[in-house]
């Protein structure tokens, strides 16, 4: 068994894991009850590409592919940033938004004290934190 | 002799970078709360990849090839930290809690 050999076969299995992994990972993207859940899934889906790219990079030799790995990590981290930034500017969930916010009504009030977060301007949200914090060193 | 012992651990690197990804996405699916699903994704899938592509730097066997999976691989760890940190807090602060089997959020305090 020559070396070339074994490492194709182990890549060609570790093609079918990939496989295996993307079809999981797009499964809670369909199912997942929350936004947030489908994101995170969207990133560990774009994370199995990059797996893939090096794969077949070491499948067919050519060095090329790490070069769009790379590049895809970087479109992938932004995307993710990117989402975050769109759940932030949301603002906060209606009281019947899902299963998990139904399943934790009483503890979603706290969160519902601050309705105008969706004016949607992080300098809104940012001195929101401030006087929050300041109270609490008050009480404490 | 070098070759085999080469092919045996980009074969291994190969093994163990596709598995943590299936676990990863098995931590996805089954955990029961974005925030552990948040604990599976961002460290395992981040290692997955990240061992993939360490041994497409190796098996290429130039200098040049592996200093840029090597960048890959940093720039990974460095960057999905940040990503998975961001989407938590977002999440937080719009509202989305922990399930039941968590016993404690100290966000909430604030």
């Amino acid at each position: 068994m020559t070396p070339d050999a074994i490492v194709s076969i182990s890549a060609s299995v570790a093609l079918v894991i990939l496989a295996a992994t993307f079809l999981v990972a797009s499964w809670r993207v369909i199912v997942g009850p929350t936004l947030p859940d489908r994101i995170l899934a969207l990133d560990t889906l774009s994370g199995t590409a990059i797996g893939f790219l090096a794969v077949v990079a070491v499948k067919t030799g050519f060095a090329l592919y790490i070069d769009i790995a790379i590049s895809l990590g970087l479109v992938g981290f932004l995307a993710t940033v990117a989402f975050a930034r769109f759940v932030l500017s949301r603002g906060p969930l209606p009281a019947s938004a899902g299963p998990m916010a139904a399943q934790t009504d009483k503890t979603v009030r706290p969160a519902s004290k601050k309705p105008d977060a969706k004016v949607k301007s992080d300098a809104k949200l940012k001195p929101k934190t401030t006087p929050a914090r300041k109270t609490k060193k008050d009480r404490t | 002799m070098m070759d085999y012992v080469a092919a045996i651990v980009v074969s291994v690197l190969l093994m163990a970078g596709a598995l943590f990804a299936l676990v990863a996405a098995l931590g996805i699916v089954r955990l029961p709360d974005l925030y552990t699903r948040m604990h599976a994704a961002s460290k395992a899938g981040t290692v997955g990849s990240g061992l993939l592509l360490f041994a497409a730097g190796i098996e290429s066997g130039e200098i040049a090839v592996f200093a840029r999976s090597l960048a890959g691989f940093v720039f990974f760890i460095l960057t999905a930290p940040v990503a998975a940190h961001l989407l938590a807090r977002a999440a937080h602060k719009t509202g989305y809690r922990l399930l039941p089997p968590s016993v404690r959020d100290d966000l909430l305090e604030r």
